[in-house]
């Protein structure tokens, strides 16, 4: 599918590394001493059972969690805390497991809505479309078209979000998301709920993303013939705990992963 | 070939429409693709030449930028060793660029061979095996994939050209390259080498008419598929024709959707835009075509009639949902366009208000509905391909839209016959065009001649000598009729079909089924009379329409059988029948295979009863069979006939229905003569 020696040889550096991360909710813990790193240019996927603390992982990575203990690392810059807005501007871009559009607004806008962190110009001048304000406008617009092209959604420009069958809304967040021009794409579920072909459709654009734009992706999933095929390195979860990292091979032969999917007693 | 000579090809009408453009002053027309871009170049240099819709904005080339696209493309392609009598096979979607390096192909006396992109591996193999490419130019990655997997069946072919870069970075480039880069090459070359310009205009005048143009592969529903050459005179003086007959101009705007590897896109969207100069605008996307329809507002379109048919589904779907007052508005009219849109398009007299209620259905409603399909600016619009149905075809014509019907064949270069503006019956499909005869044979069989035939089948001989008479006449395998009222040809079945009665009537089985198969009431029809003494037919009613119509006129049943079989049902069928034979007796050749006796089947014709085929056609030689009770019965006089035959459930489990069938017999209407007497 995909050509990997020049793939590992660009993969290498440390992007992001949590350290010993902890998270409650009063007295459940969602996550306990989890600690793993995301290489720069990689697929990095995190699985695990319901319940296991994935989505929570990525929400303490892009600061909708604080977690009680442990160290978040990003691109060099150690912290306990941070919040969403900085997490964006610092380059984490996300999608939602339950799609999280405007979907009042044509996908167009929806797109055009990533850019909002990119753009200078005043409110003001947006409002009036004017002078630099327009010059900006074309220039973000030329990229968001480019984002369109690439997830071959033009047919779609122009309609309501809310009318679209879910499958294209996923890929409308996905484009929002790429419209900010990540460093780091974390992407929960991209694939729930759809059938076959959109799956198919799906992976070829996370490929494609992580190909032509060398952007780092993290990627939560449930279809485990997906993120074998996917991702890079897994890293799997438990009730919390990570119970396994590695190569795809090595995590599907992994003991304690086979348990924790085919159910032991604890 | 040499069949003409071999002659510098005059415009057949440039005298009678003196300076109607400016392309028309020049007598001798250039005789290749090339030698017309470079016309194109110097007559029409600031207009555009071609526009795609790109990253949301329509770009846009003039004749001017085509020409030296095409040849920086084209001596690239020379120096990756394309050469004269060499194949270029061409696989995409429509995009400026393949149109180009079909071109640059042809500047050099290479032949391109565009292929169907959505064909499946095996098939693609074969013609790329076949014709003997040894460059491809495709769109992307999924194509270059394509046929990267079938390379090492592919000896002959060294090299793979690409549009689109994307997911090809990562690729072996050894056998591999960008048409930019090709085009890099040439632009290189042209820069480095002052001889090379001319090299190139050599290269290009060294064209000639009957050169091979393009092989052209007939995707066939038995065997093979076919290579159909033409040479640049074929192509080029029908597209000619075709001009003088719709009068197109270089103002004309189309957009090109349909596969590349389809005579008629290659005639439509290159050929005729050469000749006459006009731009062809290629969609975003094949989803956006009818958007992209709307924003440039096409003067000349053609499509196969399912499309016609998709917009008007999707139009009367829509309608459904609007507010009642709108709805009532649309089917107000769309029921004034009906009575007089086609008069006044076919400028008949037409009383004043009929015109003034015309004039306001098209502010409110003919308007704004032409405006979404994208068909406000049009002046010509063809269908073609199979038979459209007349309820549609009236449908568009009374809204205001030119659209006309057009018999084609690839081994004619398309143009067979056409309807003339305002000379429009739904059944026929015109009269020759420009330059064509026409002659019907005596097994009813369609023959045609004109500078469009075809070469021959690429490498078969044998193929070529079945289709192709010696005096140049071409068999096309349809069977059909010239009208005796009008003088326009219809076609009525393929000709292995077609048989005949007893007397030597022709008897052509699918014509009648059709006429039957108009009335909502009859479903499924199966005319029986190859070597009999009469016709006679099979029905099946349409459950859902009867119902309705049982309803209505209180007829109680409580089966389909006992539905089939209810006497009122007959007679109302009978009025169908009638109809039919009616209109069977106005057309001279058919006045004979009038419907002497029918029956309605006490079942419906199903494909899990193997009856129909997956694709709802009926396998006459199965029902034959199945049902030789009834047919004896049907030919032996008798009134009614016992059958009994198996059935298979939705579940897989089987039984059977038995059932008494009645016959209806028919008076046939007396012959055409007679009934025109009776219309004066």
């Amino acid at each position: 599918m995909r050509a990997p020696s020049e793939r590992d040889a660009a993969a290498g550096e440390v992007l992001l590394s949590v350290e010993k991360v902890s998270l409650a909710f009063g007295g459940v813990k969602a996550l306990t001493e989890v600690s793993f790193d995301i290489r720069r240019k990689e697929i990095r996927a995190i699985i695990g059972p319901n319940g296991a603390g994935k989505t929570s992982m990525l929400n303490v990575i892009n600061g909708f969690y604080h977690p009680q203990q442990g160290r978040i690392t990003f691109r060099g810059q150690t912290r306990a805390r941070m919040r969403p807005h900085e997490a964006a501007r610092g380059g984490i871009a996300r999608t939602f497991q339950n799609v999280a559009l405007f979907k009042g607004m044509t996908a167009l806008d929806n797109i055009m809505a990533g850019r909002s962190l990119k753009m200078h110009s005043g409110f003001l001048w947006q409002l009036l479309r004017y002078g630099p304000a327009m010059a900006e406008e074309v220039q973000h617009r030329r990229r968001v078209e480019e984002i369109i092209d690439f997830l071959e959604i033009a047919h779609i420009r122009k309609v309501q979000v809310g009318r679209l069958p879910y499958g294209l809304q996923k890929r409308v967040e996905l484009g929002r998301a790429l419209a900010m021009e990540p460093d780091l794409l974390l992407l929960d579920e991209p694939m729930a709920g759809m059938n076959l072909e959109e799956k198919e459709d799906m992976s070829r654009f996370i490929i494609d993303v992580n190909n032509q734009f060398g952007t780092t992706i993290a990627l939560i999933e449930h279809d485990m013939g997906v993120v074998m095929d996917l991702s890079d390195r897994v890293v799997v979860l438990d009730y919390g705990r990570k119970i396994a990292d590695g190569t795809p091979d090595a995590v599907k032969s992994d003991q304690a992963v086979i348990d924790a999917y085919l159910g032991v007693a604890h | 070939m040499g069949r003409r000579g071999g002659s510098l090809v005059r415009s057949p009408r440039a005298g009678k429409e003196g300076g109607r453009n400016l392309a028309n002053i020049a007598t001798v027309q250039p005789d290749t693709f090339p030698k017309l871009l470079i016309r194109n170049a110097e007559t029409f240099g600031g207009r555009p030449a071609i526009r795609h819709k790109d990253l949301g904005i329509w770009q846009s080339w003039t004749w001017a930028q085509v020409l030296d696209e095409v040849r920086a493309l084209s001596v690239g392609l020379a120096a990756l060793g394309l050469k004269r009598g060499d194949k270029l096979a061409i696989i995409g979607h429509n995009r400026p660029r393949l149109y180009w390096a079909m071109a640059a192909g042809q500047a050099l006396g290479a032949v391109p061979v565009p292929l169907y992109v959505d064909s499946v591996a095996e098939e693609m193999a074969y013609v790329l095996d076949h014709a003997e490419a040894t460059i491809a130019v495709v769109e992307d990655q999924e194509q270059v994939d394509k046929v990267l997997s079938l390379s090492d069946r592919l000896p002959k072919l060294s090299l793979i050209i690409y549009d689109e870069t994307r997911g090809l970075r990562d690729y072996d480039h050894g056998r591999l390259k960008s048409i930019s880069g090709v085009q890099a090459i040439g632009r290189e070359q042209l820069a480095k080498d002052a001889a090379a310009p001319q090299r190139w205009q050599a290269s290009v005048d060294a064209g000639k008419g009957e050169d091979l143009a393009i092989i052209l592969y007939t995707s066939g529903t038995t065997g093979r598929p076919k290579g159909v050459m033409l040479t640049q005179e074929n192509v080029l003086v029908s597209a000619r024709n075709g001009n003088t007959f719709d009068n197109l101009t270089e103002k004309e705007e189309v957009i090109a959707y349909l596969p590349l590897a389809w005579v008629g896109d290659h005639i439509f969207s290159y050929a005729q835009s050469y000749v006459a100069g006009f731009c062809v605008n290629c969609p975003e996307s094949p989803e956006t075509v009818v958007e992209d329809r709307r924003e440039i507002g096409t003067t000349y379109a053609f499509a196969p009639p399912r499309i016609y048919e998709n917009l008007l589904t999707l139009t009367m779907v829509r309608m459904e949902d609007a507010s009642a007052l709108k709805r009532r508005l649309f089917h107000y009219f769309i029921a004034v366009a009906r009575r007089w849109g086609e008069k006044i398009l076919n400028h008949e007299p037409v009383p004043l208000h009929a015109r003034l209620f015309y004039r306001l259905g098209e502010v409110l409603v003919y308007g704004p509905l032409k405006n979404r399909f994208g068909l406000s600016r049009i002046r010509v619009g063809y269908t073609a391909g199979e038979a459209i149905g007349p309820e549609i075809f009236r449908f568009y014509r009374a809204l205001g839209i030119n659209l006309k019907q057009l018999y084609g064949q690839t081994e004619a270069s398309v143009y067979i016959t056409a309807q003339p503006d305002a000379e429009i019956h739904a059944e026929t499909v015109g009269k020759p065009n420009i330059d064509v005869d026409i002659k019907i044979a005596e097994s009813g069989e369609v023959l045609f001649r004109s500078p469009g035939v075809f070469a021959g089948y690429y490498k078969d001989p044998d193929k070529t000598a079945e289709v192709k008479t010696p005096d140049g006449w071409v068999r096309t395998g349809d069977a059909g009729f010239l009208d005796p009222k009008t003088g326009h040809l219809k076609i009525i079945d393929r000709a292995k079909d077609v048989g005949r009665l007893n007397d030597g009537t022709l008897f052509a089985p699918k014509y009648i089924e059709n006429k039957l198969k108009f009335y909502p009431n009859i479903k499924e029809a199966v005319a029986l009379g190859d070597k009999r003494d009469f016709a006679c037919v099979m029905l099946n009613i349409d459950l859902v329409a009867v119902g309705s119509w049982a309803e209505r006129n209180n007829v109680v049943y409580g089966s389909y059988q006992e539905l089939a079989g209810h006497p009122l049902v007959y007679d109302m069928i009978a009025g169908h029948v009638e109809e039919v034979n009616r209109s069977l007796a106005e057309e001279g050749v058919m006045a004979g295979a009038q419907i002497r006796r029918f029956l309605i089947l006490h079942k419906e014709l199903d494909a899990d009863d193997g009856e129909l085929t997956r694709t709802m056609k009926v396998r006459r030689g199965l029902i034959g069979e199945r049902y030789a009770a009834l047919v004896q019965a049907l030919y032996d006089g008798s009134q009614a006939a016992d059958i009994a035959t198996q059935v298979t459930f939705e579940d897989g489990r089987k039984g059977t229905i038995a059932a008494r069938v009645k016959i209806r017999g028919m008076t046939a209407v007396a012959a055409a003569p007679a009934a025109m007497e009776q219309a004066a």
